[in-house]
């Protein structure tokens, strides 16, 4: 039922050029950055192959990549995840939803994999480029998998927020304005953290990119997977509560 | 018609907002729908149609009262009760992005059709519904009406036990609206039926038993041949070639009172429990003054619906004035 969820809210996102001009600006934007870092690497390689125990092609052309590619996704995942609930809610589809024999959990889930799938497909190209660097090189898998699964994690995250968003109100925009700002907030919340010592450490904690650094270098910490995990299992579960809240008295 | 009773409702009570002084929008309601029967639901605009419909549909929590579909209260399993449920809301919920064909597979999945009935499903509820020419068109290209069909299409696709539909016939031509009510008489062979209109002509061209709702409050509850019952009254038309004589009318046996209308035509009160026509008949030609037309007033449907609903608010209008009354002279 999930699934069946799932494979609606995807097939809607194709059908609408949106879903397409996103997958082809996110594949522009992040072949021009690896291009950029190419050329970089080109430069300083006389340098580095001087110096003892120099970064690697993995730490000077992946690293940023997935790095730059996360914050241009955090622009775009809330226009993703703005018509989830808010559109159903505003075209009155959500009673066809409401009145099937299915709970609110399976909406919900069905509306997250849905969207999450179309992240993971945005992904795959991101994913892929540092790939070719193989044919001229060697790179660090290692380095590659743990930046990859941060990158997965982080997206996952963007999306349970947005949808979070979306089921609070009724106005698409609203939904991906209040999303981004959101996110934007949740991502530098680390700056805070680093210049005052009171409540740095929980600052720190809460940010998203705190988390998103360690695996960018490599770093496979349980705390960080649990973190998004937890993150993204209270957006979800805040989510349904707020689905049923509308049949309630209000 | 069997006795087993589809839709129980009891003491149905819904609040909007949270003062609790607030005057509920739906108050009190009991009703029972039994299998194969059609229930008109009546009422002005804002009287708690639509809210009771949500909650029998499990699109609205109830704040009081309980609601048992084909034996299942929808509050305790809302899953299993729900399957027994097709609804049309007011809106159709569709998906304007999807071909027909695509979203009533859809909607057979979302209520757990098998996958080797699906075919047959959405094959049937097409057909039912005269949309088998249109399947591979977008729902956003499709006029209003053929719209509407697909929202019926949508509620009755899984064969549920009970259908409920919010205005199903808002938009339709002539026509369609004759195809449509012709499709809930259909329907209610083996589902129960409840529909909600502020078109009474439809009420008594498709209903078993009809419910007027005023105020949030069940206001009269009674079968089709009871409404038209109602709309008897103990009066009788007659209109002759010839200038009648009231006198010898007055002599009839049961007249009450005579009123000329115009130079051919009086209207004949009379005591509900004697039907003086035939005498009537018998004394227009023994007299030889012509019978053209001899029939029973009738009131409208308009006219009770209006009655009722009006007198319930004069009545409450009164209570609020004495009321006020009490307070001015406590005061």
């Amino acid at each position: 039922m999930i699934f069946t969820l799932a494979a609606r809210e995807l097939r809607s996102m194709f059908l609408s050029p949106m879903a397409w001009v996103i997958l082809a600006v996110i594949s522009g934007l992040c072949a021009y950055f690896f291009l950029l870092y190419i050329e970089l690497y080109l430069q300083l390689q006389p340098r580095l192959a001087a110096a003892p125990n120099a970064p690697g092609i993995t730490d000077v052309i992946v690293v940023p990549l997935f790095s730059t590619t996360a914050t241009v996704l955090l622009l775009v995942t809330p226009l993703l995840t703005m018509r989830l609930i808010s559109e159903e809610r505003r075209s009155q589809t959500l009673s066809l939803l409401m009145s099937a024999p299915i709970s609110m959990t399976e909406i919900i889930l069905g509306k997250f994999l849905g969207v999450f799938a179309f992240v993971l497909l945005m992904l795959v190209p991101v994913a892929v480029m540092p790939l070719s660097l193989l044919a001229g090189g060697e790179i660090d898998m290692g380095l590659w998998a743990s930046g990859l699964l941060g990158q997965v994690l982080l997206l996952a995250s963007f999306c349970s927020i947005g949808l979070y968003v979306s089921t609070l109100t009724a106005q698409p925009t609203v939904a991906a304005v209040a999303t981004f700002g959101l996110l934007l907030l949740l991502w530098v919340l680390n700056l805070a953290g680093s210049t005052s010592n009171e409540g740095s450490g929980v600052l720190n904690y809460l940010s998203l990119l705190s988390h998103y650094q360690p695996l960018l270098k490599g770093i496979f910490s349980s705390t960080d997977i649990i973190y998004y995990l937890l993150l993204i299992s209270s957006c979800l579960v805040l989510s349904v509560r707020r689905l049923d809240a509308d049949r309630l008295q209000h | 018609m069997t006795n087993d009773i589809l839709i129980k409702v009891e003491e149905l009570t819904r609040y909007y907002g949270v003062q609790t002084g607030s005057r509920p929008a739906v108050d009190n309601i009991n009703f029972e729908v039994r299998r194969g029967e059609v229930l008109g639901f009546l009422g002005p605009n804002g009287a708690g149609k639509s809210t009771t419909m949500r909650m029998i549909t499990g699109n609205l929590s109830p704040s009081h009262g309980r609601i048992t579909i084909n034996g299942i209260d929808i509050l305790d399993q809302p899953k299993k009760a729900k399957a027994d449920i097709g609804f049309l809301p007011e809106l159709p919920p569709l998906y304007r992005e999807l071909t027909v064909d695509e979203y009533l597979q859809f909607c057979a999945r979302l209520n757990r059709i098998s996958r080797d009935k699906q075919t047959n499903a959405i094959g049937t509820a097409k057909e039912r519904c005269g949309l088998s020419d249109v399947g591979k068109r977008l729902i956003a290209n499709l006029s209003k009406g053929y719209q509407q069909r697909v929202g019926i299409a949508q509620a009755i696709i899984h064969s549920p036990a009970v259908v409920v539909l919010d205005e199903p016939t808002v938009g339709l031509d002539p026509i369609q609206i004759r195809e449509i009510r012709h499709l809930i008489r259909e329907l209610s062979n083996e589902h129960s039926v409840i529909l909600s209109t502020h078109i009474l002509p439809e009420v008594q061209a498709t209903c078993d038993r009809v419910q007027i709702i005023n105020q949030g409050r069940l206001v009269l509850s009674d079968t089709i041949s009871g409404l038209i019952q109602r709309m008897q009254t103990s009066s009788l038309r007659l209109r002759t070639k010839n200038r009648t004589d009231n006198n010898i009318l007055l002599a009839i046996e049961g007249v009450v009172d005579v009123s000329v209308i115009d130079e051919n035509c009086v209207q004949i009160k009379h005591k509900p429990e004697i039907n003086p026509a035939a005498a009537i008949a018998k004394i227009t030609v023994e007299q030889g003054w012509e019978l053209l037309e001899l029939t029973p007033d009738r009131r409208s449907l308009e006219e009770i619906f209006v009655d009722i609903t009006t007198a319930e608010q004069t009545a409450d209008e009164q209570v609020e004035k004495t009321g006020n009354k009490k307070t001015e002279a406590a005061a």
